[in-house]
């Protein structure tokens, strides 16, 4: 397992339906609160969403599988393209459930982001879920 | 986003070793080396590479005490990195819900 962040919940619409509000500019400016969304949906398109408070953010996108999986790499500094060490990873994947789909979405690569004196220890175990349990628990000790 | 950058912290954390060092310190409070290097199953030159790494990080400090260097955790970044990955795993929260609100909309269907 990655260091990831990993959520999903059940939508009451098919995968068709689901994905279209995934992956068309329109919708994806509404659920990200963007005032404006440009995507090219193919792999290496990008995928601009531009906030009037927060700036530009800068995306790539990679994989395009309608209606089972949406992947992108996000740049974490706003008006900075993605790059190693200055993005992460963000996969959707839709699958049908009963007359839903489960949408579930992992953002990864955290350990990743930054200090290149690191970059060894970044192919070693990492499980932010894992991290999170730890910080939490050693967190307590100090409330 | 508007939180410190949690990439040295991730990365610290990202070895078992350092992870048990710093749950034996959150723990057992301030601890030498030394004593580290005997519970843990790692050299004391480890350890003490580890704890640089850490160190480096925020999540530990080295003091005095008469001739020892104990080490002990500081509770700051490692609360910031728990906060941040509480507030990253609500936007996303957030987000899937706007997306699961949107998809089930009913369709909208003009007059004709």
């Amino acid at each position: 397992m990655e260091d990831s962040i990993v959520r999903e919940t059940v939508v009451a619409a098919p995968p068709e339906r689901v994905w279209e509000v995934l992956t068309t500019a329109e919708y994806v400016g509404r659920w990200f609160g963007a005032d404006k969304a440009e995507i090219d949906l193919r792999p290496g398109g990008s995928f601009v969403m531009t906030w009037a408070e927060h700036g530009v953010g800068y995306a790539r996108v990679e994989r395009v599988e309608e209606p089972t999986a949406f992947t992108f790499r996000w740049g974490i500094e706003p008006g900075a393209e993605p790059e190693p060490g200055e993005e992460t990873l963000v996969e959707f994947t839709l699958a049908p459930t009963g007359d839903g789909t489960l949408l579930r979405v992992v953002e990864s690569g955290f350990s990743k982001l930054d200090r290149p004196a690191e970059k060894q220890e970044w192919h070693r175990e990492r499980n932010v879920d894992g991290w999170r349990q730890v910080l939490e628990a050693i967190a307590k000790h100090f409330t | 986003m508007t939180v410190t950058d949690p990439g040295p912290v991730f990365a610290a954390l990202a070895d078992p070793t350092r992870r048990s060092v710093l749950t034996r310190l959150a723990s057992g409070g301030a601890t030498s080396a030394t004593v580290l290097a005997r519970e843990l199953p790692v050299t004391r030159q480890a350890v003490v590479q580890h704890l640089a790494v850490l160190d480096a990080a925020g999540l530990t400090r080295a003091r005095r005490h008469g001739r020892e260097v104990r080490h002990e955790v500081r509770a700051e970044a490692l609360t910031g990195a728990a906060r941040w990955m509480t507030t990253i795993a609500r936007q996303w929260d957030d987000r899937l819900a706007a997306i699961a609100a949107l998809a089930e909309e009913p369709p909208v269907t003009g007059p004709q």
